[in-house]
C-alpha cells in the first residue's frame, strides 16, 4: 500500500484507451464498475475531442458481484458490436474487474462475435498508463500485422502517436513532412490516425519510426522480429536529434540525409545576441524520460543552460534515463512522487523548469518559471494552433516555448541595469507575465524590502526559505548583507545566495558580511 | 411567479427504469467537495491508481500542494493477504496524521477493489480511532462505483457520521447537507432574521462545531440525494421537514416557509424577512427569462439534482423539460418538488447511456444538461449543453444564488446564438469572396 496525493500515470487500463481513442473502426468492450467512465472525460474534454471514446464499460454494481457478472460482460460485447460495428475489438478489465476474474477474453472468444476479438492482459496493480498503451498496441499488431511484401517505393510506419499524447497530433504531421523532403512517404502511422485495416498492412513498409518508445517500443520490438523491419532509435527532439535521425533513416534506406532547413529557425535565435542572457541559465528537467533526455540534450548544447537536475516518472526508462544524468553529471531522480520532485527542485533552486503541468505548478508555487516538455497533459498542451515537438518546426516551437516563461534578454538587461529602483525590483515581477507591478515607496526603502519579503510572493523568496530551513550549520547572514543581497536582480539571486554560502563554508565563515558577498561574487567569476 | 401546484405534477408519473452503462462518476468524487467544506479532515482512500487518477482528473487537484485527501494504493501484495493489508493501512494512517498534525477527522474511504477483497474499512476504524484518540477520530464510509454514484458519496458520508453524533435534548434545527461558505451563510442569516435557532450544520467546517442530535431535532436537507443520512437521522429520533430544495426564488421560500411554520413563525413576519431577497432574485433570475422561456432541456443523470433544478427551470424560467433523468429517484425526499414539475416529461431512472442518447437526439432539445464525457461530442453534434459538474460545484442554493442557477443554463444558449448569428457572419466578415466562415 502506498499513499498517492497525485500520480503521473494513470492505469493501464487508460492507457489501452489512449490507444483505442487515437484509432478509428476499433472498439474497446473494458469489464468495470460504474464511475470508471469518468476517464471519457480526459479525451472530450482536455483534447478537446468531438467523439466519445470507443469504449463500452459493463458497469457491474454490488448487487451484480454475488451473480453473473460475466453474462453482463458477454451482453455488453454483444451489444457494442451490434451498435459500432468494428473492424476488430479489444476486450479487457478494469482495477477491480481484475479481482473478480471473469476473463474478458474467454467470454468474448465464447460468444463469437464476427471481427477479430483482442484480449488486454493489463496487471492494474503492478503497472501504469504507459505500459498499458505500449502493451495494447503491441497485442493489437500481434493479432492483426502479417509479414507482407514490401511496397514499391520507400515507406515507413511511424509508431507511437496515441490520443491524450504531448503533442503527438503535431509531431506525426512534422515527421511526415521530414520523411518527405528525404523521398520517403508514410505508409501506416499508428495507433493514432489508424484503423484496424490500416494495421494489417503495416507489414509492407520497409522500415519503422518510433517516436514515442514509451507508448510503441514493444510494437516496433515485435515488428522488427515478425516483419524483419528496423526501427530508429533516435527521436528527432532538437536540431542535433533531428539531423541524427535523418541520417539513422538515411543509413537505413540509402537515401540522403541532406535536407532543406531553410525553416529551421533555432540556431541563429539561439546564437543573437538578445539570448546571451540565457548562457548558463540553471535548469531542472522532469517528465517522460524521452522527452527529458531530450530536452537535456537541447538545453545544453542548443541553447547554452546547465543542466542542474534531471528524471523520469517512468521507471521503465531508469537506465537510459541514469545514464543520461550521468554525462551532465548529476544523479538522475526517478520517482512517481510529486513531493520528492518538488523538493529536489527547491533543493537544485534553478531558474527554468522544464517538465510536466505537475512541474507548472510546483513552478507556481516556489516562484520559478517553468515550461510544460511532456505529459501528463492539460488542455493547454493540445493548442489550436501547429505546434511540434519534433523535427525542425518542433525545435523552433521549444525555442519559443522555453524562453517565453523568462524575462526577455533586453528586459533583463535594464533590470540589470537599474537594479533595486523604485520601478524595477524583484516584487515588480517580469512585466509581461500579468502580475500586478508594486510601485516602492522610495522614502522608506528598507522596511519595505523586509515587508515585500514576507509576503512569500517574490521570485525566489519561498525557495529561499525552504532552503534555508533545513540546513542546520549554515553560516547566518547579516543583516546589511541580507540588503546587499536583495539589490541582486531576483532571477540571479538565488544563485548568488547559494554561491556566497558555500563560499563561506568552504572559507569557514560563520557570519556572511557585505564583504563575504563580494569575496565570494569575485571567486566566482568567470 | 406563482405558488400554486400545478394541475398534475409528476409524483404520479410512471418511472422509466434503466440499467446499462452509466456515464456517471463514483461517489468518490464527493471528496473534491466535502474536503474543501471540512476543514480539519482528510479524507484517504483505500483503493487503486484508478481511485486517485479519477480524483485528481474530476478535479483538476493540482493546484493544492498538499490535499487533504489521497488515495491508499493497493498493490499486488495487499491483496495477497489481508492480515498485511491492515497492518500497511495502520502504517500509511500513522505516517500522514504524523505529517498533518492539523488532522483531526480521517475519512478512510472504501472503493470498489477495497470491497471486492472485502477490506473491513469499518474495523479498521475502530481500531485506528482507539489508536489515535484523542486527538483523531476516524470514520469509514464507502465511495465506491458499485456502491454509490457521485453525489452519494456525500451522503455515505454524512450518514456515517450521524451514529457518532453526541446526543441532545435540546429543542433546534439541523440543516444537512454541504453548502459552499458563503450560501451556507446566507442560509443561516435568513434564518436567524426569522428568529429561528439554534441552528446546526451538518457537516461542520470544522470537528469541534459537530452538531448533536436526538429527539426535539427537526432536519431540513439541503441537498435532495441524502436518503442514506435521512434514515440515520430519523434512527437517532429526528423529525425531518420536507420541502421542496431552496433552489430559485420559489425554491427558497417554500423551504424556508416549511421551517418557520414548524418553529411557529407568522406569514407576516416571514414576507417581511424574505420580501427583499425574493424580489431581487426574481429579478435576477427575470434576467435570463428571454434567454431560457420556451426552450425545451433533458437532463441525462448525474448529480440527483435534476428533479429540483427540473422544477426551477420549468416554473421559473418557462422551459420544457423534456426528459428528467436521475441516477436514483428518492420520491420521499423530492416528492414536494415532484408535485411542482408540471407532468410532461419522461422520468428516468437509472441509465443505458446509448439508449438515452438515441432519445435525446430524437428529442432535439434546445439545452441538454449532461456529463463532462458526453458534452463535446453531443457539442459537435450540434446540441447546446450544460455541464452537469458545474451545478454542484457552483454555489446555486438560496435568494442569492438564483440569478447564477438560471445563468448557467442560459450561457451556453446565449453563446450558441452569438457563435451563429447570421447577422455578423454576412455584415462584417464577408469581403468580396469569402465564405461564411471567413476562409479564404
Amino acid at each position: 500500500m502506498k499513499l498517492t496525493l497525485w500520480t503521473y500515470e494513470g492505469p493501464p487500463h487508460v492507457g489501452a484507451m489512449r490507444v483505442a481513442t487515437g484509432m478509428t473502426g476499433l472498439h474497446y468492450v473494458l469489464h468495470a464498475p460504474q464511475g470508471d467512465t469518468y476517464a471519457d472525460l480526459l479525451f472530450t474534454m482536455i483534447e478537446r475531442r468531438n467523439h466519445r471514446p470507443p469504449v463500452t464499460y459493463t458497469t457491474f454494481q454490488a448487487r451484480d458481484l454475488g451473480g453473473d457478472t460475466a453474462n453482463l460482460f458477454k451482453d455488453a460485447a454483444r451489444e457494442a458490436y451490434a451498435r459500432f460495428k468494428p473492424q476488430a475489438m479489444i476486450v479487457g478489465a478494469s482495477c477491480t474487474a481484475e479481482l473478480i476474474q471473469d476473463d474478458p477474453g474467454g467470454l468474448a472468444e465464447a460468444i463469437g462475435l464476427p471481427c477479430p476479438v483482442i484480449p488486454l492482459d493489463l496487471p492494474s496493480y503492478q503497472r501504469k498508463e504507459n505500459f498499458g498503451a505500449d502493451e495494447t498496441f503491441h497485442q493489437i499488431c500481434r493479432a492483426l500485422v502479417k509479414p507482407m511484401p514490401r511496397t514499391e517505393h520507400i515507406t515507413c510506419n511511424i509508431l507511437g502517436a496515441t490520443a491524450l499524447g504531448f503533442r503527438h497530433r503535431d509531431d506525426v504531421a512534422e515527421v511526415t513532412k521530414l520523411l518527405g523532403l528525404m523521398g520517403i512517404s508514410v505508409n501506416v502511422a499508428a495507433p493514432m490516425g489508424s484503423s484496424p485495416a490500416d494495421i494489417s498492412r503495416m507489414g509492407q513498409a520497409h522500415f519503422n519510426v518510433l517516436l514515442y518508445p514509451e507508448t510503441g517500443e514493444s510494437a516496433a520490438r515485435w515488428l522488427e522480429r515478425t516483419c524483419n523491419q528496423p526501427y530508429t532509435r533516435v527521436v528527432p527532439l532538437g536540431v542535433g536529434a533531428t539531423r541524427d535521425f535523418l541520417h539513422e533513416v538515411a543509413a537505413l534506406t540509402g537515401l540522403s540525409p541532406k535536407v532543406d532547413e531553410s525553416a529551421l529557425r533555432l540556431p541563429w535565435w539561439s546564437a543573437s545576441v538578445d539570448s546571451t542572457y540565457l548562457t548558463g541559465k540553471r535548469v531542472f528537467l522532469f517528465g517522460d524520460a524521452t522527452h527529458v533526455i531530450a530536452a537535456a540534450r537541447i538545453a545544453a548544447t542548443e541553447i547554452g543552460f546547465e543542466v542542474v537536475g534531471m528524471g523520469c516518472y517512468n521507471r521503465e526508462f531508469a537506465r537510459p534515463m541514469r545514464a543520461a544524468a550521468k554525462a551532465y553529471g548529476l544523479e538522475a531522480l526517478i520517482t512517481d512522487d510529486y513531493l520528492e520532485v518538488e523538493d529536489a527542485i527547491a533543493a537544485a533552486a534553478p531558474e527554468l523548469i522544464l517538465g510536466t503541468q505537475q512541474e507548472r505548478h510546483i513552478g507556481k508555487r516556489l516562484g520559478i518559471p517553468c515550461a510544460v516538455i511532456s505529459s501528463p497533459v492539460h488542455v493547454q498542451d493540445f493548442p489550436a494552433r501547429y505546434s511540434p515537438q519534433m523535427g525542425f518546426e518542433g525545435a523552433n516551437v521549444i525555442f519559443d516555448t522555453w524562453i517565453h516563461p523568462l524575462v526577455m534578454g533586453l528586459e533583463e538587461h535594464l533590470l540589470t541595469m537599474f537594479r533595486e529602483d523604485f520601478e524595477f525590483h524583484s516584487d515588480a515581477g517580469p512585466s509581461h507575465h500579468g502580475g500586478k507591478a508594486d510601485l516602492r515607496d522610495p522614502s522608506a526603502p528598507e522596511a519595505l524590502v523586509d515587508a515585500a519579503d514576507a509576503s512569500g510572493g517574490s521570485i525566489l523568496a519561498k525557495m529561499n526559505a525552504d532552503a534555508q530551513a533545513p540546513v542546520t550549520g549554515a553560516p547566518v547572514w547579516q543583516a546589511a548583507a541580507e540588503r546587499e543581497l536583495k539589490k541582486i536582480p531576483f532571477f540571479v539571486r538565488g544563485k548568488a545566495k547559494r554561491n556566497t554560502e558555500s563560499y563561506a563554508r568552504d572559507a569557514g565563515v560563520a557570519e556572511i558580511s557585505v564583504e563575504t558577498l563580494y569575496e565570494a561574487k569575485a571567486h566566482y567569476a568567470r | 411567479m406563482s405558488l400554486d401546484s400545478p394541475a398534475r405534477g409528476c409524483r404520479e408519473t410512471p418511472v422509466l427504469k434503466e440499467r446499462g452503462q452509466r456515464e456517471v462518476f463514483c461517489g468518490l468524487t464527493g471528496i473534491i467537495w466535502l474536503h474543501r467544506k471540512m476543514q480539519d479532515a482528510f479524507f484517504l482512500v483505500v483503493g487503486s491508481r484508478t481511485c486517485a487518477h479519477l480524483l485528481q482528473s474530476a478535479a483538476g487537484v493540482m493546484i493544492f500542494a498538499e490535499p487533504r485527501f489521497g488515495t491508499a494504493i493497493l498493490e499486488e501484495k495487499d491483496l495477497a493477504g489481508l492480515a498485511d493489508a491492515n497492518t500497511e493501512l495502520d502504517r500509511e494512517v500513522a505516517r500522514l496524521l504524523s505529517r498533518r498534525p492539523d488532522i483531526k477527522q480521517l475519512f478512510l474511504v472504501g472503493s470498489c477493489p477495497s470491497e471486492v477483497i472485502k477490506l473491513d474499512l469499518a474495523r479498521a476504524a475502530e481500531r485506528l480511532t482507539t489508536l489515535h484518540a484523542p486527538h483523531v477520530r476516524v470514520y469509514n464510509y464507502s465511495g465506491s462505483g458499485i456502491e454509490t454514484t457521485f453525489t452519494q458519496g456525500e451522503d455515505a458520508c454524512l450518514a456515517a457520521m450521524v451514529p457518532t453524533l453526541a446526543a441532545t435534548e435540546a429543542r433546534e434545527l439541523m440543516v444537512v447537507g454541504a453548502l459552499p461558505d458563503v450560501v451556507e451563510d446566507q442560509c443561516l442569516s435568513l434564518l436567524d432574521q426569522l428568529g429561528i435557532g439554534p441552528v446546526r450544520m451538518l457537516p461542520a467546517r470544522r470537528s469541534a462545531d459537530l452538531p448533536a442530535v436526538g429527539a426535539n431535532t427537526v432536519f431540513a436537507l439541503v441537498q435532495p440525494f441524502l436518503g442514506d443520512t435521512h434514515v440515520a437521522l430519523t434512527r437517532r429520533g429526528a423529525t425531518h421537514l420536507p420541502a421542496p430544495f431552496p433552489f430559485g426564488e420559489e425554491g427558497t421560500t417554500l423551504w424556508l416557509w416549511a421551517v418557520a411554520q414548524e418553529f411557529g413563525i407568522s406569514r407576516a413576519h416571514f414576507d417581511t424577512v424574505t420580501a427583499a431577497p425574493r424580489a431581487r432574485a426574481a429579478k435576477a433570475v427575470a434576467a435570463h427569462a428571454d434567454t431560457l422561456n420556451g426552450k425545451s432541456v433533458f437532463f441525462f443523470p448525474d448529480s440527483q439534482l435534476e428533479i429540483p433544478l427540473a422544477r426551477f427551470l420549468a416554473r421559473e424560467c418557462g422551459m420544457t423539460p423534456l426528459e428528467v433523468g436521475t441516477p436514483f429517484l428518492h420520491a420521499s425526499i423530492t416528492g414536494p418538488d415532484l408535485d411542482l414539475l408540471p407532468e410532461g416529461p419522461v422520468i428516468s431512472e437509472g441509465q443505458d447511456v446509448e439508449r438515452q442518447l438515441d432519445r435525446q437526439h430524437a428529442a432535439r432539445p434546445d439545452l441538454t444538461v449532461c456529463g463532462l464525457g458526453l458534452a463535446n461530442p453531443l457539442e459537435a453534434r450540434g446540441h447546446t449543453t450544460k455541464w452537469a459538474i458545474e451545478l454542484v460545484f457552483t454555489p446555486v442554493h438560496f435568494y442569492e444564488q438564483a440569478g447564477d442557477l438560471a445563468a448557467l443554463f442560459s450561457r451556453p444558449l446565449r453563446r450558441k446564438a452569438l457563435l451563429t448569428a447570421p447577422i455578423f457572419c454576412s455584415e462584417i466578415s464577408r469581403g468580396p469572396g469569402q465564405s461564411p466562415g471567413g476562409q479564404p
